[in-house]
């Protein structure tokens, strides 16, 4: 058997997960051997809305072709209103990312909550190949071509 | 006693960093009195020639001033690097890369478009653009070359210390030129003449509920002189600033536009002013939050105002 080797980009994705309800969704979507892409670097944080805009930025800057921020549903929130106050940041980030020429597709807010095992993987799904599609971002190496 | 030698340069920066050395007024004359200035183009008749001719390390204290935007800017960064045992960032642009590094957010091929196309007093049907070399008939004319991003000074070359502000404002100009002359200075890589807190901890003004339901740039609203002006709906940037400069802009009643740069420990001060801002929006429905970031008329230009060069991205995509 010939098995055939063909160059794929493989987007990374750093991604910013709550605690109580992302991130347990991630697990679950693992225990219940979901099948999904491993493009997704998972980073347990305790509340999507301690994803500063730098963590953002530091991500896309470094090497990451996209980031995804997941928390629990708005109303879900374990810290009442901590994603509402990721929605703030995350819609004027939004507009800043336009400015920098980032696609809107690199980087998503989403809403998984800890039951949501399936979303999830599908959310990751969408994400690689979105940004797959889009090919990488590299920003260290253009900045360097771009002195 | 010999006194320490001191250099002084301008890169690519408006003049006004030269000028805040001026705002000591008669001070500048027990400045003059204390240090010898070998090297001071904008004000004394100075070569490079003159500069390239001094032995390595000879200056004992170089503040450069400007952005690098073109090889000229470079050259004079590593020749003063060469010759200075001290090199000081001076001023918001060798700092954080301030208003040129806005030049960032376009490039070369756009900002010529613009300087000699497409102005409307602008006559070039040839569309003649400056060139690097030139041979004429008498020989080679060479100016220099216009970079696509500029970069903060440390970028170029290893920097000692480093001078917010635009300009650093006159008082601690004079504090940071005894800080050398007298001694004092702290640890290699410390940011002088400016505070370790941030600008709202020296404003005047009162803070109270900070919500914001619009915002608003200063010319459409009546402020109230004795309120915090971020709670008023205008952009300041007190918040992610770092203080020092006596929050002058504040007392003439105009927001802070952030030129003293990032607090210790950030990394990009546009980030942090974003998330500074966004946390004082009063809407939590998609859609009044919506409206709100879309009143945020130019995110880059008025969160890294200054400091776009010195940031995590740097420059838009290039």
């Amino acid at each position: 058997m010939v098995i055939e080797m063909t160059e794929r980009f493989e987007p990374k994705i750093v991604g910013f997960l709550c605690k109580w309800c992302a991130y347990t969704g991630a697990d679950l979507a693992g225990t219940s051997r979901i099948k999904y892409p491993p493009n997704v670097y998972p980073i347990r944080v305790n509340c999507s809305g301690r994803v500063d805009p730098t963590l953002v930025l530091k991500a896309l800057s470094t090497g990451a072709d996209g980031v995804l921020i997941a928390g629990c549903h708005p109303g879900d929130c374990h810290y009442t209103n901590g994603n509402v106050k990721t929605i703030r940041r995350f819609m004027v980030l939004q507009k800043m990312l336009d400015q920098f020429g980032i696609e809107r597709e690199r980087v998503r807010l989403e809403w998984v909550s800890a039951s949501e095992g399936e979303r999830y993987a599908r959310i990751v799904e969408s994400m690689t190949e979105e940004i797959r599609a889009l090919g990488p971002l590299n920003w260290k190496a253009k900045l360097e071509v771009a002195a | 006693m010999t006194k320490p030698k001191f250099a002084f340069n301008w890169a690519s920066s408006c003049g006004g960093c030269e000028i805040a050395i001026f705002e000591l007024g008669t001070k500048l004359v027990d400045v003059a009195n204390k240090i010898d200035i070998v090297f001071w183009p904008a004000v004394f008749d100075y070569k490079y020639s003159d500069l390239e001719a001094m032995p390595d390390k000879s200056i004992d204290v170089a503040f450069f001033n400007g952005a690098i935007q073109n090889s000229e800017n470079e050259h004079v960064a590593k020749l003063l690097r060469a010759k200075s045992k001290m090199l000081v960032a001076f001023g918001a642009c060798a700092y954080c890369g301030g208003i040129p590094a806005l030049a960032n957010t376009t490039n070369r091929d756009q900002i010529f478009a613009s300087s000699y196309l497409e102005t409307a007093t602008t006559d070039n049907t040839e569309k003649v653009f400056p060139q690097s070399n030139v041979q004429v008939a008498e020989g080679e004319l060479t100016i220099p070359e216009f970079y696509n991003t500029v970069k903060t000074l440390d970028q170029t070359v290893d920097v000692d210390y480093y001078v917010p502000g635009c300009p650093p404002v006159g008082e601690q100009v004079s504090k940071v030129i005894n800080q050398f002359v007298e001694g004092g200075l702290p640890s290699r890589g410390a940011v002088l003449g400016a505070s370790e807190k941030s600008l709202c901890h020296e404003c005047k003004r009162v803070k109270t509920d900070r919500k914001i339901t619009k915002i608003v740039r200063t010319y459409q609203t009546i402020q109230d002189p004795e309120k915090c002006l971020l709670e008023q709906g205008i952009i300041c940037m007190g918040p992610a600033t770092r203080g020092g400069c006596g929050s002058i802009c504040l007392d003439a009643n105009m927001p802070c536009r952030g030129c003293y740069g990032p607090l210790p420990n950030v990394i990009d001060q546009g980030g942090k002013m974003l998330s500074a801002l966004s946390s004082v929006f009063d809407a939590d429905t998609e859609e009044d939050i919506q409206k709100l970031a879309d009143s945020v008329v130019d995110p880059i230009g008025t969160f890294y105002r200054f400091s776009l060069a010195r940031s995590l991205m740097r420059r838009t995509r290039p």
